[in-house]
Formats: structure tokens, sequence, C-alpha cells
């Protein structure tokens, strides 16, 4: 027990040792996670449901998706997804500037992954490959169509706004780290945005082939 | 009180470029497989490699690997739920009209907002309902 | 024995509002909670009377029928969503789960707070869909009727989709706890029963809630945006939504049952003086709940359209529920045999609980029969059916526990002999209200209408003065437990001889719980090994 050592100041009152605090951080955010899995979950079962009906309107909606934004966006978020498991390996090893490097990086690659998908719905609202009644795009061959563009920008849409969200907290991560908040002894909340990180690139994961590549 | 260092799991830089380049690896094949047509296969083909490189990324990339198990049991947990709703919801849309076949389809099988056959505008599948009137159409627009 | 109140205590070590404001300490945050909860609780009542009077007779006296589905509606949604589910868990789990696991505070102690003031946030919202055109669509929110609607549907939306954060929030904080924060020394199964339960219920508002979140948020969408997923105009199924509604619902029927059965558990232990029988079944009777909840959400809609298989298969799973209930109220019944029972007020809510549960819960499984739904479906049975369940059940182990924790609370005591009146009023009042409407509902009267043939004129008026029995009772509570926070007398720490361990600590407890490091002595129900004295820490082995 570390009742005898000095307690750390960010130790909160009610933790009796720096062990216990992280362990219920890291459980705290796995259930966030898994709270997060079953709200996309609930899209998933939307689309899921949709495509069993209209496997024909599916497939032919999906051809009007850009496979290679799509891709490009996976492979952006991929790579970002990388540079957020080397910023918390860089502070395991206590390189406060490699893991500003890699935090920025990842910011800068959501970004990029942000910049595209704005390229993709500019293109598609112009067409009018638009949710529900907004739709007015014609060409595409099967029963409602405009089914298949409502699960595309709420799952999208949706998945985005976490986007946004990790880029809010990320870019927070780099000032608490610049200003040495952080340390090989405490860099919890660089974990733990960082599983949440991976897990929006996990569902991105899923995302593009269910909509870019198989519709 | 547990050893730090044994918490930490520092993995080597290595394994994370080999995960990276593994997921990067995995995207090249999926797009190119999506490009030739497998038939009913092809849903299974993409599906297989999403659930590869997702297992990757929550293995290496999350640490489940080496982290506590009650973290994988949280993580599985959450897509057996996930997998409960989806398949027993499907229990009811696949099988509507097993007895009744009249269930099986929707009232209206195309949306209200193709029909604007009269103005001309006819989408190239509109045409298939020309049974309903422009009056019904306006009884059920969705304007609040 | 004469007690007296400790000099320092939760709540005079700090004074002023913002001390309660911007409280962390979860004692205090349980007493936010109880505030607005039970607020919450007077409001939906209000309506629950306001609807009694209106059917006293099948002309209008007060309301027409567009006032009627208004108030049943927001009757509905105020019990749900802002009292049942969040009362338990938020209140009682708050004040005295971490004292029973010996900690200092739950694990996030922020985030509890935030989940406070998200419920705030929430309670406003459906305040203000109440001032701007109410809600008429029923607590379910069943499509396509409201994505057309013309009341306020976005703002109760949106309340309930916040209030669903409040949830997950409370539900995060309890699971964490619980794992990490137990005092050195307690195991799993050294656990009071009542923590097993906040944990089974914890475990459903993570799973389920978010489910809501997204559903309530597609309903926004169709609604604004015309999305067009449920509406059957736009090629959309409505029937999904019902789907998407219960699979958080059904669940949810749990979360506000399940923490009921652990306080019940608790009761039942303390007032018999005995080794609870069977607490491994009770404890895994818990998450078996927890986990067939999840498998049965379509037993609500097999008038609804969906498919015979699905229909088929929800009954069949909706059996499974009967058996870790039964085993629950079968080990509770074996604790008290040969018990040495005091019938002190909480027991009484306790024994109320386990006669109105049961016929709840009997007539559930008739309901979940598909054949007997079938004729069954949006009768009074099903409204009767399911207040045996809430009221008679949920609501009944609330009062309990309040009874059986308010010295601990407050450090004061209640009168007993009103607190037993009240008890008797409400169980009288509640039979009257609602038993002659299982008659009513196989007779075949329809729920939610504000009229009913002059045949059922009798039963309807006898339901009525149920009401307003139970209305009295539920003032009377009222008046003596306020009473007894500023004039009661002093309680002691352990005025019930309970072995838990929120009991080893002063009434009302120090803002940090516990003086140094608390350490487990012996299990929660001791009771064939040690006897409490009454001072604290003090006990005797046999």
């Amino acid at each position: 027990m570390s009742q005898t050592t000095a307690r750390p100041a960010h130790l909160q009152h009610h933790f009796t040792d720096v062990h216990q605090q992280a362990e219920s951080a890291k459980l705290g955010i796995w259930i966030f996670l898994l709270t997060e899995v079953l709200l996309f979950g609930g899209l998933f079962c939307f689309y899921a449901i949709y495509r069993s009906w209209n496997p024909d309107m599916f497939h032919n909606a999906h051809a009007f998706l850009n496979v290679w934004m799509g891709a490009t966006n996976t492979v952006v978020l991929i790579v970002s997804s990388l540079t957020m498991a080397l910023a918390i390996r860089s502070m395991q090893l206590g390189r406060r500037k490699h893991t500003i490097v890699f935090l920025a990086g990842t910011v800068l690659l959501a970004c990029v992954f942000m910049v595209i998908k704005y390229f993709e719905y500019s293109h598609k609202i112009h067409l009018g490959q638009l949710p529900g009644k907004w739709y007015f795009f014609e060409g595409i061959a099967g029963t409602n169509p405009h089914i298949f563009f409502s699960a595309y920008f709420l799952m999208t849409g949706l998945h985005g706004f976490h986007v946004l969200g990790g880029i809010a907290v990320i870019t927070w991560l780099i000032i608490k780290t610049a200003r040495g908040s952080f340390s090989p002894e405490y860099y919890t909340p660089i974990e733990m945005t960082g599983l949440y990180w991976h897990l929006v690139d996990l569902i991105w994961i899923f995302l593009f082939p269910l909509f870019y590549l198989i519709g | 009180m547990k050893d730090d260092a044994a918490q930490r799991h520092i993995l080597p830089l290595n394994l994370y470029l080999a995960v990276g380049s593994g997921l990067l690896v995995l995207t090249v094949i999926t797009v190119a497989a999506a490009q030739m047509d497998f038939g009913q296969m092809n849903l299974l083909i993409a599906m297989g490699i999403a659930v590869v490189k997702a297992t990757l990324v929550a293995m290496f990339f999350m640490h489940l690997k080496y982290d506590n198990r009650i973290y994988m049991l949280v993580f599985v947990g959450s897509l057996l739920f996930l997998g409960v709703f989806i398949i027993f919801t499907m229990f009811d849309t696949l099988r509507r009209g097993d007895i009744y076949e009249e269930i099986s389809e929707p009232y209206l099988k195309e949306a209200v907002i193709y029909r604007t056959a009269e103005t001309g505008t006819a989408s190239s599948h509109a045409a298939a309902d020309s049974s309903h009137t422009a009056a019904e159409a306006e009884t059920e627009t969705t304007d609040h | 024995m004469e007690h007296t109140i400790p000099e320092k205590h939760y709540l005079n070590e700090a004074t002023g509002w913002k001390s309660w404001l911007m409280t962390l300490d979860h004692k205090r945050i349980g007493i936010l909670y109880m505030i607005m909860v039970m607020f919450s609780f007077f409001l939906g009542g209000v309506f629950a009377l306001l609807l009694r009077w209106e059917l006293i007779s099948p002309d209008k006296i007060l309301m027409g029928p567009e006032m009627y589905n208004q108030a049943f509606s927001l009757h509905g949604i105020i019990m749900i969503f802002l009292f049942i589910i969040p009362s338990i868990p938020a209140i009682l789990g708050n004040f005295v789960m971490p004292l029973m696991i010996g900690a200092k505070d739950v694990a996030f102690p922020r985030l509890n707070l935030a989940s406070w003031y998200i419920y705030v946030i929430g309670f406003c919202f459906a305040v203000y869909a109440l001032f701007t055109g109410g809600i008429d669509t029923g607590w379910t929110f069943y499509t396509p009727y409201s994505s057309e609607t013309t009341t306020a549907v976005i703002p109760i939306l949106t309340a309930a989709f916040v209030l669903g954060f409040s949830s997950i929030f409370t539900g995060l904080n309890f699971i964490v706890t619980i794992h990490k924060l137990r005092a050195p020394g307690m195991t799993w199964f050294q656990l009071p029963l009542f923590v097993w339960a906040i944990y089974a219920t914890a475990l459903i508002q993570v799973l389920a809630t978010p489910v809501l979140g997204i559903t309530l948020a597609l309903l926004m969408l169709e609604r604004v945006v015309g999305i067009g997923i449920f509406d059957p105009a736009m090629g959309g199924d409505p029937v999904l939504f019902q789907h998407f509604f219960w699979f958080y619902s059904h669940p949810a029927v749990y979360i506000m049952i399940l923490p009921g059965m652990g306080i019940i558990s608790e009761l039942i232990a303390t007032f018999s003086h005995r080794r609870i029988f069977g607490y491994k079944f009770i404890a895994f009777s818990s998450l078996g709940i927890a986990f067939t909840g999840f498998l049965v959400w379509g037993h609500h809609m097999f008038v609804s359209g969906q498919s015979d298989f699905a229909a088929v298969i929800f009954s069949f799973l909706t059996f499974f529920v009967g058996i870790p209930s039964g085993i629950k109220i079968l080990n509770w019944m074996a604790t008290m045999y040969k018990g040495s029972i005091s019938l002190d007020t909480p027991m009484l809510w306790a024994l109320s609980f386990l006669i109105l549960f049961s016929i709840g819960g009997f007539t559930g499984i008739i309901l979940g029969t598909l054949s007997i739904d079938v004729h069954l479906h949006d009768t009074y049975f099903v409204v009767s059916h399911f207040h045996y369940v809430m009221v008679g059940g949920t609501v009944m182990a609330i009062f309990g526990g309040l009874h059986y924790w308010w010295p601990k609370i407050w450090g004061r005591m209640y009168n007993e002999t009103l607190a037993r009146i009240a008890v008797v009023l409400i169980f009288v009042g509640f039979n009257v209200t609602f038993f002659v409407q299982f008659i009513m509902g196989t007779q075949g009267m329809p729920r939610r209408y504000a009229t009913y043939l002059p045949q059922f004129q009798g039963m309807h008026g006898f339901s009525s003065i149920g009401a307003l029995i139970m209305g009295v009772g539920f003032l009377l509570i009222a008046i003596y437990l306020i009473h007894a926070i500023f004039k009661g007398k002093p309680s002691g720490p352990n005025p019930w001889k309970a072995l838990t361990m929120e009991w080893e600590t002063p009434s009302p407890p120090r803002a940090g719980n516990f003086e140094g490091a608390q350490r487990l002595t012996h299990g929660p129900y001791d009771y064939d090994k040690v006897v409490p004295e009454n001072a604290l820490k003090q006990y005797k082995t046999l």
C-alpha cells in the first residue's frame, strides 16, 4: 500500500493508490466504448435489415460511392491509429517531444479524413444523393434508394462527429503534454483517448466495406 | 503493490509498425477483392477481412492481448449483445409472411417521394406503381 | 438507550448552497437526486390522480379526449424516465452502495455530479414540453403517429435522450466502483445483495441505454429531416421502431425492478435476523434476469405485425424470466422461515412487495403467452400487470429502502406509528385501484381511452377510490419523513442491528464515510456468527 509514501498530485482522495485509480479509469473507458458499440449498433442493425430487404438496390446504390476516396480515408485512419499508439508508447518511454509529434500527426490525419469526407458529402449533396425526402437523384435502379443514403449519411455522419470529438480531445492532450502534465507514471488521459480513437478507427474498418465495397 | 512496468506493456516499435502495415495490406486486398465478383461470397470476404483488421486493432493497438481479461470480456460482451439485437430483429424482418403472405410486403412498396410521374420527371424505376393516384400521394406527404 | 447526532457529519461539514451544487460527495449527490426524483414522483402522481378523477365517469369531467391523451402520456413519461429508472440506483445506490462496500466515494465523483446535472437538464426539457403543447403519443413514442402528431414530440424526445446519458453515467460509475473500490478483503461473494442487484442494473444501463439514444435520435431525425426509415409512406418500417424501442425498454423494465429486488434482499435478511437463504442463487439470479431481459423484447409486439416466427421465439423465451424471479421469491420466503421476524415499517414494505410482485410476475407469465396476449393486449389487464410490478414491486421497494436507510441518511428516526398506517393505506389503496383492472381487462376494457362503456362504471369508480387512498398515503409519508429530518429522534448508528457495512459508520456518516481504511470483519448476513452491539464496530461473536 502506498499510504506511507507521499500521494502524487494526480491521485484523487478516494483511491488508495495510483494503480487502483488507473485501473478504474481504464475499466471506465472500456465500458464507455461498450456503450459506443451499442450506439453504432442500432445503425448497423438498421443497415442490415434494409440491406436484407433490398439487396439489389443497395448494390446498385453503392456503385455511386467513390471507392478511392473511401480507401484513402481508410488508410488515413489506420495510419492515424498507428500514430496514436506510438504517441502512447513514446510517453511510456518518457519521450515527451515524440508524443507531441505523434499526437499532432494524429490530429493532422483526422483533419485530412474530414476534408476528404467534406468533398464526398458536397458532391453527393450537389447530385441530390441525399437521405429521406431530400433525395432527388435519378438513375439508381431498385426500390427506395434514398434509404441507402439515409444509412450512408447517418452512419458516416455519426462516425464523423466522433472524429471531430477525437480531434478536439487530442488537441487538448497536445496542450497538456506540452505543459508537462503527463509522465511515464501518469498518462491515463492519453491512454484513454487512444482507446477511443482506435474504436473510431475500428468502426470505420466496418463502414468502409459495408458502404464502399459491397453495398 | 503491483509492478508498474508490468502493467504498462511497452510493446516494441517493430510490432506496431508490423501491425500497421498488416492493416494497410489488408485494406489493399479487400479493395482488390471487391473489384471482382464472387457472388454471394462478396459479403463474406469483405466482412472476413474487416473482422481480421478489427481483431488486429483491438489486440495490439488497444492492448487487449496483454491487458486484464476483463477488458476483453467487456468488448466481446458488447459485440455479443449487438449480435442478439440484430439477429433477433431479423427473426422478425426476414420471416414476415411465413403464414400470411400479404404482410410480407410493405403497403407502399415505393416511397411517396418518387411519385412525380405526372410532372414528367419520372425516374427510371418509378414507373412500377402507377396505380397509386396523386391524391393518395398527397395524403401521405410527410410535411408537418 | 439515548443516541445523539454526531457533531460533524456530511450534512454540516460544508455549508452554503454552493457546497451542495458543487459537491462531489456521493451521499450529497444522492440527496440532490432524491429531491429531483421525488418531485418528479409527485408530478407523475398528480397526473395519475387526474386520470383516475376523469375516469370516475364515462362522461367528460375534467378533460376531453385530447387532454386525456396528454395526461396519460405525461404520467407515463414522467414516472418512467424521470422517476422509476433513476429512483433506486441514483438515490439509494448513490448513497448506500459505496458505504456498503467500504469505499470512500464512487469511482468517478465528477461524472456522478455530471449525471445529476444532466438529469436536471432532461427534467427541464420535459417540463418545457409540458408547457409547449404537451405530448400525446404515450410513453412509447410509436411511429408513425409520433412523427405526425403536432404536439411537442421533439422536446420530450430530447428529454428522454438526455436522461439516457444520465442513466449511462450512473451505470458506468457503479460498475467501476463495484469492481475496483471494494474494501480490502471483500470478495464478490461477501457483497451485500443490494450491491449485486445494483451491479446487474448497471450492466443493463450501459448495454441497453445507448440503443435508446440512437432510437430517439433517429425518431427526431425522422420528424425534423424526414429520413424515412420508420415512415411507411417513405418506404420505412414502423415496426422496426418498436424493435429499437423495446430493445432498450424491455431491459429497462429490469433496470426498474432489479434494484428493488436488491433492497428486498436486505430488508428480509435484516428483519428476519437470519442469514439469507441461497445467497449465490439470489446474486446470480440478478445477473440471470439482466441477461434474459435482453432476449424477450418482442413480447411487447405480439399484435404489431412482427413475424409469427419471432413471436413464438419471444413468447417461449419470456417464460425463462420467470425462473430467476421465482428463485428470488422462494429464497426470500426460505429466509423468513423460522427467522426471528420483527415487523418494523421497512419489513412491512418488503412483505407488501412479496405479495404484490408475485401477482405482477404471474400475470406477466400470462401475458407472455402468445395466444392469451392476443386477447389481452392493450387492455386494462396489461395496465394492471405492469402497475403490480412497477408500483407493487419497485415503489414498495423504494419506500421500504427509504424507511430502512432514512436513519442512516439523516441520523433521525421517523414516527413508527404513522409509518405503519401509511403502509396499510398504500397496500389497501393499491389493491383497490388495480385489482379490479385485471377484471376489467379480461372483460375487454381497452387502455388509453378517456371514456368507457357503462358496464365498467362500477369498477372504474372503485378503482378511482383506491387511487385517492394511495394519494393520502403518499402525502402522509411525505409529511412524517420530512418532519423526521428536522425533529426526529436521533437513531444511533445501527437502529436495525444489521450487519452490512453502511451501519458501521455514525449516522449521518462523515464526508469521507469511514475513519481510516475500512476492513471486512464479517459477512453481510453473518447473523449466525456475530451479534451487533449498539456502539460502533463492536460485534460479539456467538
